[in-house]
This record gives C-alpha cells, sequence and structure tokens, in this order.
C-alpha cells in the first residue's frame, strides 16, 4: 500500500502538457471534484499544438458533453478520398456520403484555437491552468513519481499525468519510456493554406460546414514511406506531407524539399491556387501502433495520448486526437478511483492499461497491430500507385487500337511494372488482414 | 527542387510567430561527436524548419530561434551529438493555427 497517503501535496493530480489528452484527464478529473494543475510550456493552450487535421472526434461526446455545439472546429468531414498520386496522374477512391453529416465522427480541427478552447473547459470546471511553465523534470522520491519540478519550484501531487506530447521528455528522463526506433516515428511537415470559404467550396464541392479529407499516397513522398494529407478548414486548407524517419533517414531527401514538392505538384497546385500562407509549421507523429503503447504507468504516474505512442494509421484512417481523448478518459477514471482510495501504487494504477484494453483505444490498436509493418512494405509508395496508374489509362485512352479485358489490361500492366503477380497478390492479402 | 510559391523556408517562417530565447538556446550541438558521427548532412536535410546548416569549416551550423519544436532531429540524430530541450517556458514558436 501507499505510504504517501498523509504526506502533503498542492495539488491531486498534476497535468504536464495541455494538449487534448493532457485537458481531458484534467477536466474529468476536475468533474469528480479533485483539485488539478493543468501546465502547460506555451504561453497559451494550443500554441505549441500541431495536427495534421482530423479529430474522430465521437468520443467528445463522452468526455465533454456538447463538444460538436459549441467547441471551435472547422468543417465536417463528409467527403474521404483515398488517392494514388503518381508524376502525371491522380487516381481517386472517393467517398462522399450525407449520413457522415448526420452522425458526424469526424472534424478538420486547427489546434491553437481548439486546445485553447478545451482548456477553458478545464478552467470552467476548476482546473488551475498554469501557461507559459515548461514541466522540466518529474520528482521521484522511493521510486515513485511525486510531483514535477519547474523553473526551480517544485510542486507535489498524488498523481502525475505525462501528456507532454510525442517526445515525451518528461518520460524519457525519469527512464519510463526510451527512446523510439526511427521505424516508429514520422515526420509531418505542413501549411496552412489561406482561402475564401467560397473557393474552398467550390474547388471541394461543399456546401455550408461540410468539408473533405484526402490522404494521398505516391509520388507525394517520392516512394518514401509516409503520405500527403489534404484537409479542409473553414477558410483554410491544411496540406502537407507526413515522412517515415527511418525512410527519410536513409534516402538522402531533404523534408522540407518534399513538402514544397507535393505542394507544388500539378494536382495539388490547382487546389491551393492563389492561396496565402498562414503558417508553416511541423510535428512528430508516432507511426509504431501497439508496439508503442507500453510502460503507461509507474507508481504515482499515468502517461496519455502521444506521449503513450497511442497513434493509429490504417492507410485509410491516421488517428491520434481521438485515442488521446479515449485514454485520457480511461486514466481520469482510473486516478479518481486511486484518489478515493489513497492508493496511487503501480498496482493501483495498472487498471489504467487494462482500462485502455476495454475501451475502443486498445481494441482498435490491436485490430490494426499489423498495420505499421504491412505499412513499411516500400512498394505501396512507388509501384502500386503507378500499376493502377497504368491499369486506369489502358481503360480511358481509347486511342483506337482494340480494347483488352479489364482484367487482361491489368495483367500487361503488372507484366510492365517491376512488380511480380505472387507478391503482389501476398502483399493484397496481407493489406486486407492487417488493415 | 520545387518552387514553393510561398517563398524559401526561411520566408516562409518569416509569417510564423516566435517569442525567441535570446539568453538560452534550447539546442546545442557537440560539434567533435557531430563530425566524427558525420551529423551534419542529416540534420540539415530531416529539420523541415531548416535550423541546421554545415558550416564551410566542417561544423554543424544552428539556428535555434527557427525550431518547430518537433523534435525529429533529436530522434535521428547519432547519440551524443545533440543536446535537445523545450524552449523555457512561454519561449519559441508560437502557433495561431496548429
Amino acid at each position: 500500500m501507499d505510504t504517501t497517503v498523509t504526506a502533503e501535496v498542492d495539488f491531486d493530480v498534476i497535468v504536464a502538457g495541455a494538449g487534448i489528452a493532457g485537458s481531458v484527464t484534467a477536466y474529468r478529473l476536475a468533474l469528480h471534484g479533485h483539485s488539478v494543475l493543468l501546465v502547460e510550456r506555451g504561453p497559451s493552450p494550443g500554441s505549441k499544438n500541431l495536427s495534421g487535421g482530423v479529430f474522430y472526434c465521437r468520443v467528445m461526446e463522452e468526455a465533454m458533453p456538447g463538444f460538436l455545439l459549441s467547441a471551435p472546429i472547422e468543417r465536417r468531414i463528409t467527403r474521404n478520398c483515398l488517392s494514388f498520386l503518381s508524376e502525371s496522374s491522380f487516381v481517386n477512391l472517393d467517398y462522399a456520403d450525407d449520413r457522415l453529416a448526420q452522425s458526424v465522427t469526424a472534424v478538420s480541427v486547427l489546434r491553437a484555437k481548439l486546445d485553447e478552447w478545451l482548456a477553458a473547459q478545464c478552467e470552467e470546471a476548476g482546473v488551475v491552468l498554469m501557461p507559459g511553465v515548461r514541466v522540466d523534470a518529474l520528482v521521484t522520491e522511493d521510486g515513485r513519481v511525486t510531483g514535477i519540478r519547474a523553473g526551480g519550484d517544485e510542486l507535489r501531487a498524488h498523481v502525475v499525468v505525462a501528456a507532454d506530447g510525442v517526445n515525451s521528455l518528461l518520460c524519457r528522463q525519469a527512464g519510463v519510456r526510451g527512446p523510439e526506433p526511427l521505424k516508429h516515428l514520422a515526420v509531418g511537415v505542413k501549411s496552412v493554406i489561406g482561402l475564401p470559404r467560397r473557393v474552398i467550396e467550390e474547388r471541394f464541392n461543399l456546401t455550408g460546414d461540410s468539408g473533405a479529407a484526402y490522404a494521398i499516397v505516391g509520388d507525394c513522398t517520392k516512394d518514401l514511406g509516409g503520405g500527403g494529407f489534404l484537409y479542409t478548414n473553414r477558410e483554410s486548407l491544411s496540406v502537407g506531407v507526413v515522412l517515415r524517419l527511418d525512410d527519410l533517414a536513409r534516402s538522402g531527401e531533404s523534408s522540407a524539399e518534399l513538402h514544397d514538392r507535393f505542394l507544388t505538384h500539378p494536382v495539388m497546385e490547382a487546389f491551393l491556387r492563389d492561396g496565402e500562407l498562414l503558417e508553416y509549421g511541423c510535428h512528430l507523429v508516432a507511426e509504431g501502433g501497439l508496439a508503442m503503447a507500453h510502460d503507461l504507468t509507474r507508481p504515482g504516474l499515468v502517461v496519455v495520448g502521444d506521449a503513450a505512442g497511442l497513434t493509429l494509421n490504417t492507410g485509410f484512417t491516421v488517428r491520434g486526437m481521438d485515442l488521446a481523448a479515449g485514454s485520457a478518459l480511461a486514466a481520469a477514471g482510473v486516478v479518481d478511483a486511486a484518489l478515493k482510495r489513497g492508493d496511487y501504487s503501480q498496482e493501483a494504477l495498472d487498471a489504467y492499461p487494462r482500462e485502455l484494453d476495454k475501451i475502443f483505444v486498445g481494441k482498435d490498436m490491436r485490430t490494426f497491430r499489423r498495420a505499421p509493418l504491412f505499412l513499411e512494405n516500400p512498394r505501396m509508395y512507388g509501384d502500386y500507385g503507378r500499376l493502377l496508374s497504368d491499369i486506369m489509362y489502358g481503360v480511358y485512352n481509347l486511342d483506337t487500337t482494340p480494347r483488352r479485358h479489364l482484367a487482361a489490361g491489368a495483367g500487361d500492366a503488372l507484366k510492365n511494372s517491376p512488380l511480380a503477380l505472387l507478391p503482389t497478390i501476398r502483399d493484397a492479402l496481407a493489406g486486407v488482414r492487417a488493415l | 527542387m520545387s518552387k514553393n510559391p510561398w517563398g524559401t523556408v526561411a520566408e516562409r517562417l518569416d509569417r510564423n510567430r516566435y517569442e525567441t530565447d535570446t539568453e538560452q538556446p534550447h539546442i546545442l550541438v557537440d560539434q567533435e561527436e557531430a563530425a566524427r558521427a558525420g551529423a551534419g548532412p542529416l540534420l540539415a536535410r530531416i529539420c523541415p524548419a531548416g535550423v541546421y546548416s554545415e558550416q564551410t569549416d566542417g561544423g554543424v551550423g544552428v539556428l535555434y530561434a527557427a525550431c518547430l519544436e518537433c523534435g525529429t532531429c533529436l530522434a535521428a540524430a547519432p547519440p551524443g551529438v545533440l543536446s535537445w530541450s523545450y524552449p523555457r517556458g512561454g519561449m519559441g514558436v508560437i502557433f495561431r493555427e496548429g
């Protein structure tokens, strides 16, 4: 049992980092009546935070009821495109559905605005918000985390929540989580391009607050693992590339040049034309899936969101913010119970990873556990896009030579590509199983 | 190299907002280690903000004020080359969009 129950604390809980995971954890614990300090190194919450931009936000209806009505969301995503880009072609699986507008499962967001709002909800719920303060280290005594050190001061709490993002220097310094292999990480490089509302709606065939999301593979990364993205906001577009670090380090390519190359591709240029650059930014992305979700607790410590490696790339959807909110809900429930019992031991807090496994966070991480390995396959980022483009060219390029059936045409395209039939079938089966 | 209509990386970063910590740089390079590991070209390529540059004397230049605080360099640099932390509270890049 814990012996620090009677020790003086400044707060019941200290949360390091006011992103989605940190703010939702703080909010829920304040609603349960606990004293909570939320420390954020940015001068205002959101000012250090950056996402590609699609939030699968259904979980927020549980985390913060009324989220959809009052949060500063950009657009409701009703059109999803999975696109294969080659130097000359753009092959799209374009899925638009009014039902997506009715159910609202995905919205585009800009984090500087969203996270400021989330932190304001926290303050309304009684959380003490401390912006502009960097947490320098976790304070540990006899193997248990007892507080934080910031700017020479120490603050004590029964439980510390590390919500300090994908790099989680706090967990690294404390030896809780080590550095990840490069193949588990990617860098997202993003531009926000301002355009008038009407222009966006015309270019993307949208009305009202509906929005479009493109996930793009192929020529956008010069065959490196990763892809491009293009999301519509109210009056801007979020556009950029995500580059897996192992491939990027090996390749000799420059991240900024790959970003520029993607934005100036003729297909992208048509979407972005005449826009005004509002911001250029980047962010590290966890790509390891289930392999990264380890070491989530220590006595007196729980790790949530990106810091816990909770992100998921299924090829179709790239998720992080929903898993952050889900992990926050799970963590808040477990910490609430721990505070009520006065037991902050490893054993007590290990209920948190077990709780994750019971809800969509752990279940989805497990379901898509093979996705990272499948997405390591270099053929995904080069040859398959070119093959698809050649097949489609054969279908539509009616140059007065006699046509062949689709299967025969596809066979010809395959023969003319560097791909062999059997590995291609094997990849297709692996993809169906992994994704 | 593709010409970005919104300018070079440096020109684009000029539109971003920063509160530069002029007293304490948050990135330090161990030049000897960097030279030994040949880390200069890698750092110059992977950093989206162009923080690192190869100097004519073989050293690695560090424009820490341009840093977007993503951590890519920390993840990819050979061990011992970088000493990297986040800027002190309230300092560094201030995203207005995110």
